[in-house]
């Protein structure tokens, strides 16, 4: 099985065809910033890009996805580590607190913003409804989203 | 009673112990214990001080005193490194930055260059290891402070020492002694070695700072973590890797205290991926193994795969039969009755209730979950006698005798790893999925990662228990309430007394505060395993009391602020000097703030009101107000919670900003929408589509407001979360009119 995985090629052997993205990823891979939460997509835990949009890594078949553009949490800083716009307001504000869905939270951000730079609380409402914290940090999540788009929409303007 | 059925009761018993050393409540602020710092090695030179406790008074502590330390708390490095050690469990309340940052404070430390990492687990060295109760800042605060201070004083005398100076005449800043009289300065770096050759002075002559002093303390400081957060490292239990490990998935019996009477285990060994398959008969106990049977494979998915076609015949004779709509029907019954244990009687309230009718209602809650969002998993390596594990765990120190005991091997022979913990809440206080990795690696010959799929972390977990309370409560000729009597309907494993977080003290708010009372108790019998929940008890009674007692004013046609605070009566400290004992003057501070800060008494539009609650858990006194609005199709909408709190000084304002906040949304979500129903002893929820955890969109805004009063500061993980739940409800009755007298609110047709 061939999977390009933020922006290289990985060959995997010896999985079954059913298997998961998400098993693919942390059993074989050794990537586990995605996280197993419920296993049906109720969570938001595992969430990775699919061609830069928002997919569940634990309700889609690895096999599935050979030859398309995988991002992982591990994959979202750039090659010298400077942190995207999200993982940065994360960090700004604080938002984890057992930490173990903000991976999830972190890439369904990312993407949302890519798709649309400046969400309102509605917006954000929608795009973030597929993620859950059993920690309760949606306050700060709303609030780092914000002030990601904030600080984006500040950058195009200066590179303008 | 069979064995099996001893074993469960045994159980409790153990979860009974597990709480009871979490809240423990000695004398917070001091040294209950005779402990002295010693000065260790470190190779390459440089400062190590770590606490050596000369006895071990804790039920739980695992092992002897050693006289050596091998960790510390603190490690100076001559090249410049300052490492902190956070000794306790990271389980999402941030304790390893606020453990660390006390140390900073009282050492003077540069926090922009410390390095925190956690302690290995050594109770001989570190004392309290656990993450429970909301008891690690009050139980460590005076050991962490002087642990810094001892550092500061050595690395003073180590720069006086080199400068001919008098110590007086030095200060510190930023990791640097100065001399500013002669301005010389040196750095921690320059002065590790040498410090290291000095004497340690007493940890209680040692000058610790006033609250004026602090620089570090009570400001925001991001999680320690946070880095390896975002960019997704492995940090959790479930990302714990061992060259050669297998991953295993454990099948237990759906009602508790089934026993394995075959399974297709040849077929299941054929599977693709599988490497073994056996029966584990256990030990019989939910909080060590129970029977069943254990499937290893090559990768997780194979594991999960291979359980899908496993078939077990359960033998479930003495297995639970419980249900909770036969539990409810009985409670129903009860309702109107006495309860034959009597907690508390005082005054009279038959006379009260014979002056003037009394107010009457019948409250009633779920089971609940945990459901930490990381299931329970546990990665163990067993070999010649000894096991090695990477537990995502509350109680290291219980899990290391645990585990030795489930094996049959000496603690020495157990080393416990501690990983960040996704998400505790009270589960992770007992330690069976470690104790099922360690059994079956054993068993298996080969180093195991055990991982529970969601279902079996609904399915087996320590529920917090449901209950019932029946109350009447009196007023007199001015509305004045002078009588309150509880009917409390609860459950027990033993028959002598209530199940794990299902007891109610005789002194609980507002009996022990009025002239009259009588509170009784029902216990049911259960075996489904309970346990405690954050903020065990009070997460359920505070709703039907604060409630209740809403009920009461509205009855007395009075304001509910002037009543709460009326009950409250003159500030008083109920037992001094104890900061686990109700004070009614923070309390009444801390309801008066709230009611302030949420504007109380303002008129509000049609379904839109305004709802209050206070209760007073782990030290901490929290009053809360909700803004909500209902709609025709009784449609919630939490606009707005504030929080007043009084916890003494804050450590890390982020951090309990972020507890506070996270203890709304929590208790939000647990009243509104979750429930553990149980039938035949099966659990009926398997997943988060029956048991929903509230989604961002229904987040209410918090605001919080810390008090920080001059006493002992204690713990926030749980405190702000008993007041939610009622004062919503309470806010809902502004709004509608309608009472709301049981939980989830959804059972009274309510959504988000």
């Amino acid at each position: 099985m061939r999977l390009n995985i933020n922006g290289k090629e990985h060959v995997v052997n010896d999985v079954a065809e059913d298997t998961p993205l998400l098993w693919v990823l942390r059993d074989h891979l050794g990537l586990v910033g995605a996280k197993y939460g419920c296993g049906v997509a109720l969570c938001g835990a595992c969430t990775v890009h699919l061609n830069g949009a928002p997919v569940r890594s634990c309700s889609i078949r690895a096999s599935a996805v050979e030859g398309q553009q995988i991002t992982t949490i591990e994959g979202l800083a750039s090659q010298d580590g400077k942190l995207n716009a999200v993982q940065a307001a994360w960090i700004e504000h604080d938002v984890a607190q057992c930490g173990y869905c903000q991976a999830g939270q972190i890439m369904a951000a990312t993407a949302l913003l890519k798709s649309n730079p400046k969400p309102t609380d509605a917006d954000i409402d929608s795009a973030m409804a597929g993620n859950l914290c059993r920690c309760g940090t949606y306050t700060r999540i709303r609030k780092a989203i914000h002030a990601a788009a904030e600080k984006l929409s500040g950058e195009m303007v200066s590179q303008n | 009673m069979s064995a099996v059925e001893t074993s469960i009761l045994s159980a409790d018993a153990y979860v009974q112990d597990l709480l009871r050393a979490a809240e423990a409540q000695s004398a917070i602020g001091k040294f209950s214990r005779r402990a002295f710092l010693k000065v260790t090695g470190l190779a390459g030179g440089g400062l190590v001080l770590a606490f050596y406790v000369g006895e071990q008074g804790m039920a739980l502590a695992n092992g002897k005193a050693q006289e050596f330390a091998p960790n510390a708390f603190l490690r100076v490095a001559p090249n410049g490194t300052i490492t902190l050690y956070s000794k306790a469990p990271e389980i999402g309340q941030g304790i390893k930055t606020a453990f660390p940052m006390i140390i900073a404070e009282e050492l003077d430390a540069d926090w922009a260059h410390v390095k925190v990492e956690q302690a290995a687990i050594n109770p001989a060295v570190y004392g309290r290891q656990s993450a429970g109760g909301s008891r690690s800042i009050p139980m460590s605060w005076d050991q962490l402070r002087r642990a810094g201070a001892v550092g500061r004083a050595m690395l003073v005398s180590a720069a006086a020492k080199q400068w001919n100076v008098s110590e007086s005449e030095c200060t510190t800043e930023n990791s640097t002694v100065f001399h500013k009289a002669s301005k010389r300065k040196a750095t921690y770096a320059s002065l590790a070695t040498g410090a290291a050759a000095l004497p340690v002075p007493d940890e209680k002559s040692v000058k610790l700072k006033t609250r004026a002093e602090y620089k570090l303390l009570g400001k925001r400081i991001g999680g320690v973590d946070n880095h390896a957060i975002v960019t997704g490292q492995p940090l959790f239990g479930i990302d714990q890797v061992v060259p050669g490990m297998q991953y295993a998935v454990f099948v237990k019996c759906p009602a508790v205290g089934g026993k394995v009477v075959a399974a297709n285990l040849e077929e299941i060994r054929k599977l693709p991926g599988v490497t073994q398959a056996f029966v584990l008969e256990g030990t019989g106990k939910p909080t060590e193994v129970m029977p069943g049977v254990a499937i290893l494979a090559r990768s997780t998915w194979a594991a999960f795969s291979a359980r899908q076609k496993l078939q077990v015949k359960w033998d479930e004779s003495t297995a639970s039969k419980d249900s909770w709509s036969a539990f409810v029907e009985q409670a129903k019954k009860l309702a109107s009755q006495s309860g034959p244990d009597s907690l508390r009687n005082t005054g009279d309230v038959d006379k009260v209730f014979a002056e003037s009718k009394p107010v009457e209602a019948f409250y009633s809650y779920p089971f609940i979950a945990h459901a930490p969002l990381e299931p329970q998993n546990t990665t163990a390596s067993f070999k010649d006698g000894a096991v090695e594990i990477w537990s995502p765990t509350q109680t290291p120190e219980a899990g290391v005798k645990l585990v030795a005991d489930v094996l049959g091997i000496a603690p020495e022979k157990v080393t416990l790893h501690q990983t960040r913990v996704g998400g505790g809440f009270g589960r992770r206080l007992m330690n069976d999925y470690m104790c099922e990795a360690a059994a079956i690696a054993k068993q298996a010959g080969v180093p195991v990662k055990l991982q529970w799929t969601r279902e079996d972390d609904m399915h087996h977990d320590f529920f917090r228990v449901g209950g019932f309370h029946s109350f009447k409560g009196g007023l007199d000729k001015s509305g004045k309430l002078v009588a309150w009597q509880d009917h409390f309907i609860t459950f027990t494993q033993d028959g002598q007394r209530p199940t794990s977080g299902g007891d109610l003290s005789p002194d609980e708010f507002p009996a022990q505060l009025l002239p009259n009372a009588r509170l009784t108790q029902t216990k049911l019998p259960l075996k489904i395993p309970t346990g405690p929940w954050r903020a065990p008890r009070s997460c359920s009674i505070a709703f039907a009391t604060q409630s209740f007692l809403h009920e009461c004013a509205v009855a007395a046609k009075r304001d509910h602020l002037e009543f709460l605070l009326e009950v409250m009566g003159e500030p008083r400290w109920l037992q001094p000097g104890n900061e686990f004992a109700l004070n009614t003057g923070r309390a009444a501070a801390v309801i008066k703030l709230a009611a302030e800060k949420a504007g109380w008494g303002r008129s509000l539009p049609k379904g839109r009101g305004l709802g209050l609650a206070f209760h007073f858990s782990h030290a901490g006194h929290f009053a809360e107000v909700a803004e909500v609005s209902v709609d025709a199709n009784r449609k919630l909408t939490v606009h707005r919670v504030v929080v007043a709190g009084d916890i003494g000084p804050i450590i890390n304002m982020s951090g309990a900003e972020n507890q506070t906040e996270g203890a709304v949304i929590d208790g939000f979500s647990a009243a509104m929408g979750q429930q553990i129903d149980f039938e035949n002893g099966r659990i009926v929820q398997n997943n988060f589509d029956a048991y929903p955890i509230l989604r961002i969109a229904s987040a209410p805004k918090v605001e919080s407001y810390f008090f920080e009063s001059d006493f002992t500061p204690t713990g926030v993980g749980e405190p702000a979360l008993p007041p939610v739940a009622p004062a919503i409800a309470n806010a809902i009755f502004a709004a509608t009119g309608h009472r709301v007298r049981s939980m989830p609110f959804t059972s009274e047709g309510y959504t988000v």
